[in-house]
């Protein structure tokens, strides 16, 4: 019973964060501005992670929580440098 | 899924609400990212997610992996001290970029700066190309 209730719920829960991974995968496609594309992809990269977890707790094992702690430094880094980029034109001054 | 069959009745109820409810915050967060009319509004949306949908999945995580392994299994909060850390770094990085830019093409709606930056002040120090599209 319970088996099913976690298992039904980790499916639901991959399937709002797809939903959420296509939200900001619109607004990095379609963002009127450099700037909305940043913050897309920034949540983009939060919503892999989340994505990533739920496949861990899925399978059982701690392979895609090494992933997801990869894939949240690479997201800070990237967004950061964006920033950057956006602001002043070069990213290493 | 022969290993959740292992996990006794309450940890799994725990483990699922948890995971529904992250989850739920996390596309609520991404829908105001897709909804909201400005984007100063849209820079405040995905900050749910950031906090609470992070937090609920890695407790989910936790319970899970704690359960399993019958030992005390908190590297997930590795994950979550990092993005509860970097996230208002790089959306006031955003915003302040934003602002910048905005400033720079004189659109409306946008704050005067507080006192005159270097840019008004020497035009001719001013990058003649402006910021990148």
């Amino acid at each position: 019973m319970s088996l099913v209730v976690l298992s039904w719920s980790l499916f639901a829960a991959q399937i709002m964060l797809g939903l959420a991974f296509g939200c900001t995968a619109w607004r990095v496609l379609h963002g009127p501005r450099a700037q909305d594309r940043v913050v897309g992809l920034d949540i983009l990269y939060i919503n892999g992670m989340l994505l990533l977890l739920t496949f861990g707790i899925r399978t059982g094992t701690d392979l895609y929580f090494e992933a997801a702690l990869v894939v949240a430094l690479l997201g800070f880094v990237s967004t950061a440098a964006l920033a950057k980029f956006l602001m002043r034109g070069e990213v290493i001054e | 899924m022969n290993h959740l069959a292992e996990l006794p009745a309450p940890v799994a109820l725990l483990a699922s609400a948890l995971v529904l409810a992250g989850a739920f915050l996390s596309l609520a967060g991404s829908f105001g990212l897709l909804r909201l009319r400005t984007f100063y509004d849209r820079l405040h949306a995905p900050t749910i997610a950031t906090s609470m949908g992070i937090s609920c999945v890695l407790l989910a995580s936790m319970v899970v992996f704690t359960a399993l392994q019958s030992r005390l299994v908190i590297h997930e909060v590795l994950v979550g001290a990092l993005v509860v850390l970097t996230t208002p770094v790089t959306l006031m990085l955003v915003a302040r970029t934003a602002l910048h830019r905005d400033r720079l093409e004189n659109n409306p709606g946008v704050p005067r700066a507080a006192a005159p930056d270097e840019t008004a002040e020497h035009p001719e120090a001013a990058r003649p190309e402006g910021p990148p599209a």
